[in-house]
């Protein structure tokens, strides 16, 4: 074997010009790479929003407006409460809860009387009036409008009983968790909400 | 002050809040060609650290300049690509 090799590398020393033509192929395959991995600005951002309040509902729906206007593709998968969010009635009767949110004014204690989280909501909904907070549905329709894509986890759809005619137009349905956790592998930036 | 470029389009989004000054600018830029300059017109305090942001973190835009009177905010954009 050892007395093979001194000439076998001799063989394949390569001439001046076969190195040239490799520097070159080199340079070529380093240049596509670094161009797919500027242009695969294919930017992505996975949300799982499980939240159906009030309050939770906005978080998933800025921060899907916002990446989608930072280029990243979006996709935002809503499951268990989160599947109100998309439900274009439900959307607009989201409600805020009054107990259990220590930064509440109202005492837990005066907030669990019946009536209360209606208080709440109502207040709340007023602050969002008047601060010019844009509402569930006006970002919701933003972010389609931007191609965010909203997925409306099937398994939920069926445990709630919701017709898939429910949700807004261009929510994607008949996904379930697999199609979730394909798009999370893929992106760049993952949340659950 | 803002003489210094040409503007092309303005967007006035005075009183809307986080996140549609963003959005917004974003749908205005697409709506430009390569050299415009977009104007946006903000009374969202933080509109000024969020589009200068989203300048830097979005290909194809450049953030000119911003400038703050009259409690507006006024953001200049060039569309680079």
């Amino acid at each position: 074997m050892s007395t093979d090799t001194p000439d076998a590398t001799a063989e394949e020393t390569p001439s001046r010009a076969e190195l040239a033509a490799r520097v070159d192929e080199l340079e070529e395959q380093l240049a596509a790479v670094s161009a797919d991995s500027d242009d695969d600005d294919g930017k992505k951002m996975s949300i799982i929003a499980t939240k159906g309040t009030l309050d939770m509902a906005y978080p998933p729906l800025i921060l899907a407006s916002t990446a989608a206007a930072f280029g990243y593709e979006v996709t935002v998968f809503h499951t268990f409460w989160g599947l109100d969010i998309l439900h274009e009635e439900r959307s607009r009767d989201l409600q805020l809860s009054s107990v259990g949110n220590p930064n509440m004014p109202v005492p837990n204690v005066v907030g669990a009387l019946p009536g209360m989280d209606r208080v709440t909501t109502k207040l709340m909904e007023k602050r969002i009036d008047d601060n010019e907070t844009a509402t569930i549905e006006e970002l919701i329709e933003t972010s389609l409008d931007m191609g965010v894509e909203f997925q409306a986890c099937q398994m939920t759809i069926e445990l709630m009983d919701y017709d898939e005619a429910d949700f807004y137009d261009g929510v994607t349905t008949g996904v379930g968790a697999a199609t979730a956790i394909q798009d999370m592998a893929d992106a760049d930036i993952q949340l659950l909400v | 002050m803002s003489s210094e470029y040409e503007i092309t389009e303005t967007l006035d989004v005075k009183g809307a809040s986080c996140p549609m000054p963003v959005v917004k600018t974003k749908s205005a830029i697409d709506d430009l060609a390569a050299g415009e300059v977009l104007e946006v017109l903000a009374t969202d305090s933080g509109s000024m650290s969020d589009i200068a942001g989203w300048a830097d973190g979005t290909a194809g835009v450049e953030l000119l300049s911003q400038e703050e009177g009259d409690g507006v905010y006024r953001h200049y954009v060039r569309k680079t690509e």
